[in-house]
């Protein structure tokens, strides 16, 4: 069937794509038709996420925080949410329909993800009104706080990458090297190698 | 110790066995007094032993083997702490106990996102669609009839090393190191597949996705796909293991380990990244000033002793000390790996041994008489592109402590005058 080399495999069938294929880009290619409002997705969240992520979003347990953290990528302790560090809502909607609730995965409508996708916004403070109402037609228009500050990777221009510099040998530093970090002070590694890390 | 006390003769199977089990504690402390022999002599050759005297288990008591029991230590670890849940983790690779540069398929660490997908191999499909010229369906049956290669590459986990962005903490390279393996991979070039759907020539990019309940995806850029990745199902010979991918996995070379998606079920063909979860939310590199690299890709030069390190302390005194330890860089082979034991000051050129493959692990050594002094141990590996593996300091003034992934720094282990070992920072 192919125009390949070897004419191994067959030709997928348009039903098996679309059951597989439900990626989605940045620019809303791959969404699905569909609707739902803020106020739509709250009782769906609740039900289904707030177990794991909190009731608004804080993250029960280690659990991973969904909103919240803005202004907080140049601190100490950085807060990595959807609102605070997520470049694009398509991956929000992509991930939840892909792989949430964690352990019942693709148990969602479309319409439940456009729902919950809209109230992670309003978690998010990105929209405030609790009609708000988000599909197919306005998804590519919604822009997250944090899309601008992403680049491709630079690491070439940090100067330890510097090729065939040839590197010190010998009296590389002054004096006497000093221990300056202990892992034995944290003490948080398991136990010796016969427990079973319990 | 126990074999001395216990009485000799006949011996039931049980007993047997339970004189092997405490024969392993009583063989650690004669191992470590070898020098210190009695006048009468090492009861270990004075005397006949069960294992001189009894049969052994017949060639049908283990149609598929495992380890001694002696070295029942010797195990994947997890640190339960890192992460809410076990079945969105990782464990770890115990690295302090291997030798050479291929990672036993048992040992291999694990990092799955929902868990170990079960498949059956007659029940598994790979899709190829998108910016192709005929979107295709392949059985197993079907790729088991391509061209195969056999190559040899480490696989590393971006987050190796990434606890120990802020300093040293956890006590072993086993979980400072051991989000890694390196194994044999049998597959077929994935380019082959690429080419049998026919690309179309806007399609610069390829999506990778996996079968299980995480549904794995990441965008790889089109020249990678076409250079050396392969599509494979064996590793070190044998069926992948179910928790590396088992039936089919993507393995793509020198680069960062959650972009090798397991339980490969679909590729895509696209004119532009999808920028999934896994390349934006997570994979993506936070610096000081606020702002994130994204793609990644590379694993750049890097290398640890492995012993002696924390897990692997001194336990025969002064004299003659192998130290041993892995090197490998996601941009070729290893050309040289330089050894300290005065925490930089001073370096020695190691010893590579074994095969030399791009983007493989390397093994090295730097056999060593130690005079019992305290030892602050660095190693630091060069590539064949001349890249040199820098130190933590180095990538922090570029970085900031937040990165997570892409820790390559220097480690430094210290060895006290009782030969225990610790994961330090040095000035």
């Amino acid at each position: 069937p192919s125009k390949g080399a070897f004419g191994l495999g067959r030709v997928a069938m348009p039903a098996e794509v679309a059951a597989w294929d439900i990626d989605i880009r940045p620019d809303g290619m791959g969404l699905p038709a569909g609707k739902g409002t803020v106020a739509d997705g709250e009782p769906i969240y609740t039900e289904a996420c707030a177990v794991c992520h909190g009731d608004f979003g804080e993250g029960a347990g280690r659990w991973p925080v969904l909103a919240g953290g803005q202004d907080s990528l140049t601190r100490e302790r950085p807060e990595k949410t959807i609102g605070s560090y997520w470049p694009y809502l398509s991956t929000v909607f992509d991930y939840v329909r892909r792989a949430m609730p964690f352990g019942d995965a693709r148990s969602l409508s479309d319409d439940d993800v456009y729902a919950l996708t809209a109230y992670l916004l309003y978690l998010n403070d990105v929209v405030d009104d609790e009609e708000f109402e988000l599909s197919n037609e306005n998804f590519a228009s919604v822009r997250l706080p944090n899309e601008t500050n992403f680049f491709d990777d630079n690491r070439m221009d940090e100067p330890h990458y510097a090729k065939g510099v040839e590197p010190c040998m010998s009296d590389c530093k002054p004096g006497p090297v000093e221990i300056t970090a202990r892992a034995q002070v944290l003490d948080v590694t398991p136990e010796g190698e016969g427990d079973e890390n319990t | 110790m126990v074999s001395e006390t216990e009485p000799k003769g006949p011996k039931t199977a049980a007993s047997r066995r339970n004189f092997l089990k405490t024969g392993l504690m009583a063989g650690a402390a004669v191992a470590t007094g070898t020098g210190v022999a009695k006048a009468a002599g090492d009861p270990l050759i004075t005397e006949i032993q069960d294992w001189n005297r009894y049969l052994g288990e017949g060639v049908d008591a283990a149609p598929y083997g495992s380890p001694s029991e002696f070295e029942a230590h010797v195990v994947r670890r997890n640190v339960p702490w890192l992460t809410a849940d076990p079945v969105s983790s990782i464990n770890f690779t115990p690295l302090h106990e291997l030798d050479g540069i291929i990672t036993p398929n048992g040992l291999c660490f694990e990092r799955h996102h929902g868990g170990t997908a079960v498949i059956n191999p007659a029940e598994h499909r790979l899709m190829i669609n998108g910016l192709v010229d005929t979107p295709l369906v392949f059985t197993m049956e079907d790729l088991k009839r391509f061209p195969r290669e056999n190559r040899v590459y480490f696989l590393e986990c971006a987050a190796n090393g990434g606890m120990e962005w802020r300093g040293a903490q956890l006590n072993g390279c086993q979980f400072t190191h051991g989000m890694i393996h390196c194994v044999v991979y049998t597959g077929v070039p994935l380019r082959y597949l690429l080419e049998e759907a026919g690309v179309k020539t806007n399609g610069k990019w390829l999506l990778a996705e996996g079968a299980d309940a995480s549904a794995m995806t990441r965008s790889i850029p089109m020249e990678k796909a076409l250079d050396d990745c392969l599509v494979a199902f064996k590793m070190n010979g044998e069926a992948l293991r179910a928790e590396q991918g088992y039936p089919l996995r993507l393995c793509v070379p020198g680069w960062e380990g959650n972009m090798w998606v397991k339980w490969l079920r679909r590729l895509e063909v696209g004119d532009e990244p999808w920028h999934q979860r896994e390349e934006t939310s997570k994979y993506t590199d936070l610096l000081a000033s606020g702002k994130a690299r994204r793609h990644t890709w590379v694993m750049d030069v890097k290398s640890v002793i492995t012993s002696p390190s924390p897990q692997a302390p001194v336990t025969h005194g002064k004299g003659p000390l192998v130290i041993s330890g892995l090197a490998w860089s996601g941009d070729g082979t290893i050309k040289r790996v330089d050894v300290s034991i005065d925490g930089g000051r001073n370096w020695q050129q190691a010893r590579i041994d074994g095969p030399s493959l791009p983007k493989a692990l390397h093994r090295f050594y730097l056999d060593i008489n130690w005079d019992g002094s305290d030892l602050l141990l660095q190693s630091r590996a060069i590539d064949d592109q001349g890249f040199v593996q820098p130190t933590k300091n180095e990538l922090r003034s570029a970085r900031g402590e937040n990165s997570i992934y892409h820790n390559n720094g220097i480690q430094t282990w210290h060895v006290n005058t009782d030969g225990v070992v610790e994961n330090v920072e040095v000035s």
